[in-house]
């Protein structure tokens, strides 16, 4: 082997590294949308890694669901203000006071009003690129996405009919009105963000590790007990040590049981796991087709 | 729990994309591929058992692992390019899943541009047919290094290893005539798993790998260009700190590196400006480095302060790549409209994008014979042709066989803004003149 030799990790990077520098190279008004979760904290470090000594030539973007585990929300700001980045936060909850978004009757999860109120920022401040942290290997419908990733002017995904992408050669161009959605780690795997994590001694937020917490077990899962979906009578809160795996909304994300308290108790935790990531998430599992769904309504 | 010294982490990456007609059993393969290297999970597997309850009479189909689409589980296709990912102790591997009977070219190549590995699978009642020969040209066509010609469905002929070398004899017949180097015939079946990843008790007569085996060990080392440096630039990074002196006059240029090797001090040309200068540093975010190469990121500071922006090129000085904008090239056309001499275009190259009129349609490829016919009047979908170009200004490439990162192109349409052609530029007839390069500040 000669010493001009890159592991997987470094190819992985340096492709993404790509990605970003075509994204600041090619869009007039890109943002990054940055929620604090894992797969955000590597975009981050490989938008410094694309960019410095310049600042990140783009604001960071963040759709407050006002669901969040607030342990998150803490953990985006900190992060933001470290790298001295401007972080937009949209709510849905202003969303629907400005009747942009708009709730269906005893409708709880803000999952589908993420939808209008992302559309509404993009708008806002003209934005025509977001670069996301979503990966092909977390869901089907996202394994056909491409790293560029067209939106028309509804921000709309037309899966039958996306542009060919060929080698590292990525075609940027919009009309007016029209959006792209950029994914730079669309070829990592949920291990290798962990490992990626590991190498570039990165900080995530508390909640990925083992806690003690009140959860009440649901639909074959430990959700976080919360106010918002109180535990029926049948329910019993409980204290578990648990830590979560991927993070959405406090409602529907599952927890793991789990000991882990380092990235490598986590590294080797998923190499023996036997469900995926997304086998925690109470809104993937609503049917086969509910991230296409979601997607094709402008979802990222 | 295996303590986490354990856990290996891949040595490097193989990409390869499958390819066949529809019912040669892709998507069964690539299912059998993750199922029997334990790439699945409980909850994949419980996910195929109840789709199994609702669409498949209680037979596991694994190819609905890959068809994600709502349209592709009710059709029983596969519509677009599917990524799967797996990782064995050896190598981590992203399989890039093309489709077989609509846009085949179209989505093959998207599949395949990146690729190390190809697989064509071919069914051994049927043998070759127009497609195999069709996607093998595309390989060769794509300079794709390494290809595996799977004989699948080997149970539905008794395992009969006179059917396998009959098929083995028809790919001889046009392989010559392509530009393939390493080819491997495997004889397996993906619905039962024999020589997928375990080797078959049926196939006694067959001392090869099994598929798996073999994707772990072929040879990608130097599947990356090292001859030749080549730097397009994607992004001018000057910090906007005045504040700092460190950083007040820092002025680099930002790029993946797409050919050879770049040393500090080194001497390079900076194209079009035409300037010789010389990298002052090489600087990465985890620090400044001695030298880079292929396909690293990096920031190059030079010495002297010359007109350099993205779409330029920093090359070395040996090896110069071409300078024209008269360029000849092999496309894949992709659209619908179809192309025809005379219409423009943006031409999009390395980080470059230029208008581009199509000057001349040379050949077409007859994917029956596999013979060129001469003057096509027109390039419909999924043809594959050679052409000639004039471009608004020239390009700074390298002929498709010597570096595919330089060596290839897209066309967009212009209005739509729809990705309508995949090019790969033919060698240049003229390279930078060292008097591009003799302009030394």
């Amino acid at each position: 082997m000669t010493s001009y030799h890159l592991d997987h990790l470094q190819h992985l990077e340096t492709e993404a590294i790509h990605i970003m520098r075509e994204v600041a190279g090619e869009f007039e008004r890109p943002a990054l949308l940055f929620s604090g979760g894992k797969d955000s904290i590597c975009l981050l470090r490989l938008a410094e890694k694309a960019f410095r000594p310049s600042d990140i030539p783009m604001p960071l973007l963040n759709v407050d669901t006002g669901h969040h585990f607030p342990e998150l929300n803490d953990f985006r700001d900190r992060r933001a203000k470290q790298l001295g980045a401007r972080l937009i936060v949209r709510t849905v909850e202003d969303a629907i006071a400005k009747g942009i978004a708009q709730p269906s009757p005893g409708e709880i999860s803000r999952n589908r009003l993420q939808i209008p109120t992302l559309l509404a920022a993009i708008e806002e401040f003209r934005f025509d690129c977001c670069i996301g942290g979503a990966r092909r290997d977390e869901e089907k419908a996202r394994a056909k996405e491409r790293f560029f990733s067209f939106r028309d002017s509804f921000g709309q995904w037309d899966p039958k009919n996306q542009r060919p992408e060929i080698w590292n050669i990525y075609n940027g161009r919009l009309n007016p009105g029209e959006n792209m959605r950029v994914f730079p780690l669309s070829n990592w795997t949920e291990m290798d963000v962990w490992q990626y994590i590991r190498r570039e001694r990165l900080e995530v937020p508390s909640i990925y590790f083992s806690h003690t917490r009140k959860c009440v077990r649901r639909g074959g899962q430990w959700l976080p007990a919360n106010h918002l979906v109180p535990p029926k009578p049948t329910e019993q809160v409980r204290d578990v040590v648990v830590r979560v795996r991927t993070i959405g909304d406090i409602i529907s994300t599952g927890c793991v049981e789990s000991p882990a308290t380092s990235i490598d108790d986590i590294i080797a935790e998923i190499a023996a796991a036997r469900v995926t990531e997304r086998g925690s998430r109470a809104d993937d599992k609503a049917s086969e087709a509910a991230m296409e769904d979601r997607k094709k309504a402008g979802y990222f | 729990m295996p303590p986490p010294t354990l856990v290996n982490v891949p040595v490097d990456i193989l990409r390869f994309n499958t390819c066949g007609s529809v019912d040669d059993g892709k998507s069964t393969l690539i299912g059998r591929l993750l199922y029997d290297s334990k790439s699945l999970m409980e909850d994949q597997i419980e996910a195929l058992e109840r789709s199994a309850d609702i669409t498949g009479g209680g037979q596991i189909n694994l190819a609905d692992l890959t068809d994600g689409l709502r349209a592709e589980r009710e059709q029983g296709i596969t519509i677009d390019v599917a990524y799967r990912y797996f990782a064995t102790p050896r190598r981590k591997f992203i399989i890039a899943d093309t489709p077989g009977h609509v846009q085949y070219t179209r989505n093959m190549v998207t599949g395949a541009s990146t690729a190390n590995l190809s697989i064509i699978l071919v069914d051994a009642r049927t043998g070759v047919i127009e497609q195999s020969r069709r996607h093998t040209a595309i390989a060769s066509l794509l300079r794709i290094p390494h290809l595996v010609v799977a004989v699948n469905k080997m149970d539905l002929v008794g395992w009969s290893e006179e059917r396998f070398f009959e098929i083995r004899a028809q790919f001889e017949e046009f392989l010559p005539r392509l530009d393939i180097k390493d080819v491997k015939f495997i004889p397996l079946s993906a619905l039962n798993g024999d020589n997928v990843v375990d080797p078959s008790p049926h196939t006694p007569w067959y001392s090869g790998p099994t598929l798996l085996g073999h994707l772990e060990t072929v040879h990608i080392a130097s599947d990356w260009n090292l001859q030749g440096f080549r730097l397009p630039v994607q992004w001018v990074n000057r910090p906007n700190n005045p504040a700092d002196p460190a950083l007040h006059d820092f002025r680099g240029f930002s790029g993946q590196i797409a050919g050879g090797i770049v040393r500090e001090g080194q001497k390079v040309l900076a194209l079009p400006a035409g300037i010789v200068t010389t990298v002052k540093q090489i600087w990465t975010y985890d620090g400044m480095v001695g030298e880079a190469f292929c396909p690293q990121s990096v920031t190059l500071v030079l010495e002297h302060d010359i007109d350099v922006s993205r779409g330029s090129m920093i090359i070395g000085l040996e090896q110069r790549p071409g300078y024209s904008s008269d360029l000849q090239a092999e496309v894949c056309w992709m659209h619908t409209r179809p192309l025809q001499p005379g219409r423009k275009y943006f031409l999009k190259h390395t980080t470059h994008t230029v208008q581009v009129v199509v000057s001349e349609l040379v050949t077409k490829l007859n994917m029956a014979t596999l013979e060129t016919e001469a003057g096509p009047a027109e390039l419909a979908v999924n043809d594959i042709g050679e052409i000639r170009l004039r471009t608004a200004k020239p390009l700074v490439f390298d002929g498709y066989g010597t570096n595919r990162l330089t060596g290839s192109f897209i066309l967009i349409e212009q209005g739509t803004n729809a990705t309508v052609a995949a090019g790969m530029l033919r060698p240049p007839r003229e390279i930078v003149k060292s008097e591009n390069g003799d302009y030394v500040i």
